[in-house]
C-alpha cells in the first residue's frame, strides 16, 4: 500500500466508490425525471409521446442499470447504518458486504423477467 | 524525587526534536477538531452531525418509498408498458400516492443534494470553484422540488 492515502482498496474502499458514483447518477436521474414528469402539467399528448420511448428495448436496458444503481445503493446503504448503529457491525462489515452483493445478483436476476421482458417481446415477437 | 530512568530504557533524541528541551519546548499541536479561540463563530453548531443524521434517517424511509415506487413502475401490471398520462391521472386522484410521491421527491432530492455536498466538499478545492458548484447545485435542488410539488398539487386530469 502506498503511504500517506487514506484509498485503502478491499470491500471497504470498493463499495464507498461504487455507493457514491451510484448516488450521483440516481440523483441526475431523479433531476431529469421530476422535469419529464412536468409534462403532464404542458399537455397529455407530449407527456406519452416522452413516455413511449421508455418503453424502446434500448431505454429498457437504462431502466435496467437505474434499478441495479437503485438496488446498490440501497443495500449498501442499510449496510452502511448497520456500521454505524449495530455494535457488531464493524466487525461484520465484510461479511455484510458480501450478503449485500449475493442478495442484489438475486434481485437482478429476478428483476430481468419483469422489467425486461417487453422489450424480449417487442424484439422476438409475441 | 526523580525516578531513575536505566540506559537501556532512555529515549535517544534524534535531530528533529533534539534541540527541545524544558527551556525550549516544542510547540503545543492541538487535537484536528478541538475548538480554539480562532474556530469561528458560525461553524460553532451541530449542522453536520444533523446532516449525517439526515443521511441515514431518509436512506430508510426512502428504501421503502423508492423500491415501492420501482415495484409499481416497471414491475406491476405490464411494468413500463402502462404508463401514460392516464396512468398517472389515476394514481395522483389518490391523496395517499399525492404524499407518498411528495415525499420521494423531498426527501430524494434532501438526501441526493447533501450527498453531491460531501462530494463537491472532497473534490473541489478551489474555494471559488467550491462556492459556485455550490450554488448550482441548491438551485438545482430547489427548483426540482419546487417544480415537483407545483404539478404534484396542481395536476388536472382534464387539462385537454
Ligand atoms: C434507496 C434508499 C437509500 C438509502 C438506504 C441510502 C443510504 C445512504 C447513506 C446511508 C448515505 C451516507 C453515506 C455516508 O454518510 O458515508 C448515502 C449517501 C448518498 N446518497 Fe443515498 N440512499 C438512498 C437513496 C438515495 C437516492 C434516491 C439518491 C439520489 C437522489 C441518493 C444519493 C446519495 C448520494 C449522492 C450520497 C453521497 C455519497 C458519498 O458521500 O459518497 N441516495 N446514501
Ligand atoms: C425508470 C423507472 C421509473 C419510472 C418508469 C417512473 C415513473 C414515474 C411516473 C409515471 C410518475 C408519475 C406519478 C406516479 O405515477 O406516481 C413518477 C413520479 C415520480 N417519480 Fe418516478 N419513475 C421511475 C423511477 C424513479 C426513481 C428511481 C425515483 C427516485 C429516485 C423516482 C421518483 C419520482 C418522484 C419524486 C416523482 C414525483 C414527481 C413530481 O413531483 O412531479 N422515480 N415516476
Amino acid at each position: 500500500m502506498p503511504a500517506g492515502t487514506l484509498y485503502r482498496g478491499r470491500e471497504g474502499m470498493w463499495s464507498w466508490v461504487a455507493h457514491r458514483v451510484t448516488g450521483v447518477l440516481i440523483f441526475f436521474f431523479l433531476f431529469v425525471h421530476v422535469l419529464d414528469t412536468a409534462l403532464v402539467r404542458v399537455s397529455p399528448e407530449d407527456y406519452d409521446k416522452v413516455v413511449a420511448t421508455y418503453k424502446t428495448p434500448v431505454v429498457g436496458l437504462l431502466e435496467y442499470g437505474l434499478v441495479a444503481a437503485i438496488l446498490f445503493h440501497a443495500l449498501n446503504g442499510l449496510r452502511i447504518i448497520a456500521v454505524d448503529y449495530w455494535t457488531k457491525g464493524p466487525r461484520y462489515q465484510k461479511q455484510m458486504f458480501w450478503s449485500v452483493m449475493g442478495l442484489w445478483i438475486l434481485l437482478m436476476l429476478g428483476a430481468i423477467y419483469p422489467v425486461l421482458g417487453h422489450a424480449a417481446r417487442d424484439l422476438f415477437g409475441s | 524525587m526523580a525516578t531513575e530512568v536505566s540506559p537501556k530504557d532512555a529515549v535517544e533524541l534524534t535531530s528533529s526534536s533534539a534541540s527541545y528541551s524544558p527551556d525550549n519546548p516544542a510547540p503545543l499541536i492541538e487535537p484536528p477538531r478541538a475548538r480554539t479561540r480562532r474556530t469561528p463563530r458560525s461553524t460553532r453548531t451541530n449542522f453536520e452531525l444533523y446532516g449525517w443524521l439526515f443521511m441515514r434517517l431518509s436512506g430508510v424511509v426512502l428504501v421503502v418509498l423508492v423500491i415501492g415506487h420501482l415495484l409499481i413502475q416497471l414491475v406491476l401490471d405490464g411494468g413500463v408498458t402502462k404508463v401514460g398520462f392516464a396512468f398517472v391521472a389515476g394514481r395522483w386522484a389518490s391523496p395517499f400516492w399525492q404524499y407518498w410521491d411528495l415525499a420521494m421527491l423531498w426527501l430524494a432530492m434532501l438526501h441526493g443534494g447533501n450527498g453531491l455536498r460531501t462530494i463537491i466538499n472532497d473534490y473541489a478545492e478551489q474555494p471559488n470553484t467550491r462556492v459556485w458548484l455550490k450554488t448550482i447545485l441548491f438551485t438545482a435542488v430547489a427548483f426540482t422540488i419546487a417544480l415537483g410539488s407545483l404539478v404534484i398539487f396542481t395536476f388536472d386530469p382534464n387539462i385537454r
